[in-house]
């Protein structure tokens, strides 16, 4: 398939989805979905079209959360940005862990760093932070606030 | 039912970018589990690079690696000049890509050094690290400096490579060939390193796919993928080389591949220095506007990827970093499950991550009593391959 038939394909298939499609260059093209039909056309992406999963990118742009998930599809040299915002008062979306291993490790980052609910993750845990980090700190907010760091540091490490 | 242990790996030894600890657990002498724990080295370079400018940031993304310290600065140019967006010059594309290829050049026989200390190799170690100096030596006239480079700036190239030094440069590159045509001939011909690499630690083209594995790792288990020739930058599209790929997704093909891209770095480093063309090196970027912007490039290790958000001031929005061991690490748990602890130590090391952890493994029983230090694991691995020897 050319780039063109690509994107006409998902304009198609995913009608109802997609709220709207940025595109910015001819190698990036950015696609907002909503939120509840992310596991669909990833899955669609991913195991159909056989892109490869390059990470997810999570944003705190004070009105709302942002996730971009990267995926590269190699043979015509196209990244995909697929575009999914939260809201603050519920920011949580449906796990793409099952579907493939390549997000396991990306959605625990996020999670600890913006505080976002990955639905169905096989293996929540820190990944990054250390064990005394409080809960509920999230460090990419915009909010965040530096804390007393102090029980960290006079723990005799 | 054999008595269950766990062997803890790690965690300190912060050379490079991912300090890991790895939990095995093994039964006799088999890996049954592992869990891979990252974060020790945790430095919060995306939160800084929010309170830097725009230059400032190439500076110190290029401290988050000290073996691949250009491929990070590499993603992020291109990443800001994604979102102008713009084309570098000429001659700061050839720049980038000599730089980019010297790297991947000794980084390469460096870990080719490494996996043959593993198995016991030593003269292949002083060998590959030989080579390297000279490589290094390379990179010092080119750049001034044998690591860390700093000749990245969003819009081209900080310094110029004087006509004078291209030369030398040539000489010296061409001058390890030689050598590394023997070490491919001992790594092909040896039986040896046969048994005790092929059919170990086999990651399949179906997980390849699943993990999303990245740059050697992939290429060895038969999945071609490349930046360099799927999305060309630099000058990539205008040289001769190919994509090296091997079928069988085990530690040999790993060895193999590494070896042999060598040579494909050899011509891309020889063609850029002898047709550098002339012109200016650097764009001059004069402001960034508002948006998204990535870059991606493929790193000695895989692909290493920026994602840049600007928001128009002088400062990103959003900085995010993924670098290849991110996600080539977790493969760990379908290529070491199943297998010996002595092969342990080099699957581990096959992907080319930090070799510091398995320098740094002790064994203990499960009542915390330490059976065996780090430099015990090495040995039992390098006594695995003396008996290998033995017995052809």
């Amino acid at each position: 398939m050319t780039r063109e038939e690509v994107l006409k394909d998902l304009n198609e298939r995913f009608k109802g989805s997609i709220v709207d499609v940025f595109d910015k260059s001819p190698k990036r093209v950015y696609i907002e979905i909503k939120p509840e039909s992310l596991v669909e056309v990833a899955i669609y992406i991913f195991k159909t079209l056989g892109a490869r999963f390059n990470i997810a990118s999570g944003i705190d742009v004070r009105q709302y959360f942002e996730i971009l998930y990267h995926f590269t599809l190699e043979e015509i040299n196209l990244l995909i940005s697929l575009r999914v915002k939260l809201s603050h008062e519920k920011p949580e979306v449906e796990s793409l862990a099952p579907v493939f291993k390549a997000a396991n490790w990306i959605e625990r980052e996020i999670n600890e760093m913006l505080g976002i609910n990955f639905i169905g993750h096989p293996d929540m845990k820190r990944l990054l932070l250390p064990d005394e980090w409080p809960e509920g700190v999230y460090p990419l907010r915009t909010d965040y606030k530096e804390w007393d760091k102090k029980a960290i540091r006079d723990r005799g490490v | 039912m054999a008595k269950k242990t766990i062997v803890p790996i790690g965690p300190y030894h912060p050379l490079q970018e991912e300090p890991e600890f790895f939990t095995l657990t093994v039964e006799g002498e088999k890996v049954i589990d592992i869990e891979v724990e990252v974060g020790y080295n945790h430095r919060g370079i995306e939160k800084l690079s929010e309170r830097k400018s725009f230059d400032q940031s190439t500076f110190v993304v290029e401290r988050i690696c000290g073996i691949c310290s250009t491929s990070h600065p590499y993603a992020y140019t291109r990443a800001v000049e994604d979102i102008v967006p713009m084309e570098v010059p000429e001659r700061a594309k050839y720049i980038r890509t000599i730089i980019a290829e010297g790297e991947r050049l000794h980084s390469h026989l460096l870990w080719l050094g490494l996996a043959g200390h593993f198995l016991g190799y030593n003269t292949v170690y002083m060998w590959a690290w030989k080579l390297r100096e000279e490589v290094l030596d390379v990179m010092e006239i080119l750049s001034g400096n044998r690591n860390n480079y700093a000749m990245f700036t969003p819009g081209g190239v900080r310094r110029d490579i004087k006509a004078e030094d291209i030369p030398v440069c040539l000489k010296k590159i061409d001058s390890i060939v030689p050598t590394l045509e023997m070490l491919k001939k001992a790594v092909m011909d040896d039986p040896v390193l046969h048994a005790r690499t092929k059919g170990v630690g086999i990651l399949t083209k179906e997980e390849a796919i699943d993990y999303s594995a990245l740059g050697p790792t992939s290429r060895a288990s038969g999945v071609a993928r490349d930046v360099r020739k799927d999305s060309p930058y630099g000058a990539y599209d205008q040289v001769e080389w190919e994509m090296i790929v091997t079928q069988n997704g085990d530690v040999f093909d790993k060895v193999v591949l590494r070896v042999l891209e060598m040579f494909e770095t050899y011509k891309i480093l020889k063609y850029c220095l002898e047709n550098l063309p002339s012109g200016e090196i650097d764009a001059n970027i004069k402001s960034i506007p508002p948006g998204d912007g990535i870059g991606h490039i493929e790193a000695p290790r895989g692909e290493t990827f920026h994602f840049v958000r600007s928001d128009g001031t002088n400062s990103p929005e959003r900085h995010k970093v993924r670098a290849p061991t991110f996600m080539n690490l977790p493969t760990y748990k379908s290529t070491v499950v199943g297998e010996t602890i002595a092969d342990a130590t080099i699957i581990l090391a096959a992907i080319d991550p930090c070799y510091c952890c398995t320098e740094r493994m002790t064994v203990k029983d499960t009542d915390g009593k330490k059976l065996y230090t780090g430099e015990d694991l090495v040995r039992l691995s390098q006594e695995r391959t003396e008996e290998i020897r033995k017995s052809i």
